[in-house]
């Protein structure tokens, strides 16, 4: 088994409360069942739209995450599967969709290279 | 852990209603931008780590941190209610007066004040409706138009001319003023409203909206929960509500199609509900006053404690039609009050009191009034009248449940 990051790209689009109730239980829903059959490591962690980039050799500051909206990172959680294949399979279920956003699947690189098995 | 039906929505009219009374209602906008921020971080947070042990205190405490941030910023009468501002300026008052406006008492206060401010008389029964589903219950512009069967931007239009002039009153309403009695009136008037168009529905969609009745009782409690502000008119509408609501459940069947009041299956009422409607209608007994709401509270109650359709009192009931007609006239009251006279004294009474209803035109739109015609057609045995009578009804259905309703009724004609 290997482990995944699922980096959550694009905020939300202002909705109203009852959908934001909506989206939020399609979201539990999703990863309780994938934590339920054993492929969340961790749920992660949710980032706030705001904060700073810095950059080059000078250490400019700059304001902002530094990207389009659709592409701020908004949270991320870690995810065990087979392969990824699996990996990208597990992610379709995710609500993130409905609203344009995306889910990046990259595999955790170990430091130890493994027997094989 | 599952979220609590409605819960965002019901937070959400609790906390703008909290941030309205601290930075004035001339800031609404800012109590509105701070609420929907406080959502979207619970929105994003609990998302991913799921709910934390007590949502709503979550939800009041960022948005209470954040007034502060506000308040503190600031400093200047600018973001705060008028008659708040010498407290807010100073850090010695300004943490015990934002924590005392989150405090429960304090939340229903507020939320009570912003009915009343939503209530304005110079604003419409729709446009009042449509302000207070918006701010106290946390619908969007969307939900409020296929509430109403209103274009979105015809209910845009309201929603912004009515939020200029509750911005523009100097406070919210203060629920000891003079005005009080008027005022609360209205506020009846809006919630009965409400409570009717999710009872009798005209909504293309759906002839039973169940989320406005429970809005109106949510907010009918509120009202009803402070001693200081009970009259015997909001104990009548309350028990009215509550024996409506009782029946709700029996009004659409399995399959969602409409179920007529004869057919309802009464050992499916909510006996809890009818319990709770009696108590309230015995409190609303107390003054002197007696209202529409009391009236048809206490034809709801006949209906109610009749266990089988052949035991209802329909004697009782004409005459409280009677006294309902005399003091607020209604074409649609009269045809429900003719179809009383015809369960008690039969078809032909029944008819010859629809014919001589007053302004029948007004219920040229109606499907239930050639609906009514088609039924003691039926019942006399003039199969096609009655049909005929169906037909008209059926061309003016407003929702698949009805058309659906109307078509067996056409049905039965053969």
């Amino acid at each position: 088994m290997t482990e995944f990051v699922y980096l959550y790209r694009g905020y939300e689009q202002p909705a109203s409360p009852e959908e934001m109730q909506k989206k939020t239980a399609k979201w539990m829903t999703w990863l309780k069942d994938l934590s339920d059959k054993g492929h969340v490591k961790s749920l992660g962690e949710p980032l706030q739209p705001v904060g700073k980039v810095v950059k080059g050799k000078k250490k400019q500051v700059i304001d902002g995450p530094y990207a389009e909206a659709k592409d701020v990172i908004g949270g991320y959680s870690i995810i065990v599967a087979r392969d990824l294949e699996q990996a990208v399979e597990f992610s379709l279920g995710c609500p993130i969709f409905e609203d344009g956003g995306s889910v990046e699947v990259r595999p955790i690189a170990p430091l130890e290279l493994g027997d094989g098995n | 852990m599952e979220i609590e039906e409605h819960f965002f929505r019901h937070e959400f009219g609790r906390i703008v209603a909290t941030l309205t009374r601290l930075f004035g209602v001339s800031n609404f906008a800012l109590a509105e931008d701070v609420t929907q921020d406080a959502f979207c971080r619970a929105m994003e947070t609990w998302k991913l780590r799921g709910l934390p042990k007590n949502p709503s205190a979550w939800l009041m405490t960022t948005a209470k941190n954040r007034a502060l941030d506000i308040l503190r910023r600031e400093r200047t009468a600018r973001v705060s209610a008028p008659e708040l501002a010498r407290l807010l300026e100073s850090e010695w008052t300004l943490v015990p007066t934002v924590e005392e406006a989150f405090s429960t008492y304090a939340v229903n206060d507020s939320q009570l004040r912003v009915m009343f401010s939503c209530c304005h008389p110079r604003l419409s029964e729709e446009a009042q409706i449509a302000l207070i589903l918006h701010i106290l219950c946390g619908f969007s512009l969307k939900e409020i138009a296929q509430a109403f069967v209103s274009s979105h931007a015809a209910i845009e239009k309201r929603i912004i001319r009515a939020k200029k002039i509750l911005a523009g009153s100097t406070k919210l309403f203060d629920l000891a003023d003079a005005d009080f009695p008027s005022r609360l009136s209205s506020v009846l008037q809006a919630l009965y409203l409400l409570f009717n168009e999710g009872y009798h529905g005209s909504s293309p969609e759906a002839a039973v909206r169940m989320e406005l009745c429970q809005e109106a009782m949510r907010l009918m409690n509120l009202l009803i929960e402070q001693p200081a502000l009970v009259t015997s008119q909001s104990y009548a509408l309350a028990a009215l509500m509550y024996l409506n609501a009782a029946r709700l459940p029996t009004r659409l069947d399995g399959s969602g199609n409409l179920v007529s009041f004869f057919e309802q299956d009464r050992s499916l009422w909510d006996h809890t509900l009818i319990a709770e409607g009696e108590a309230l209608l015995n409190l609303s007994a107390s003054g002197t006053e007696l209202t529409k709401y009391h009236i048809e509270a206490a034809i709801a109650s006949m209906h109610t404690s009749a266990t089988i359709t052949e035991e209802t009192d329909w004697k009782q009931i004409v005459s409280l039609y009677d006294m309902l007609m005399a003091i607020h006239p209604s074409p649609v009251i009269a045809l429900n009050r003719a179809i009383a006279i015809a369960q008690l004294d039969g078809p032909e009474r029944g008819l010859q009191e629809i014919r001589v209803i007053h302004d029948l035109h007004r219920l040229s739109s109606y499907p239930f009034y050639p609906a009514a015609l088609g039924e003691l057609e039926l019942r006399r045995g003039n199969y096609p009248v009655a049909k005929a009578h169906f037909s008209t009804a059926l061309s003016l259905a407003r929702n698949p449940m009805e058309r659906h309703f109307l078509q067996r009724c056409i049905d039965t004609c053969r």
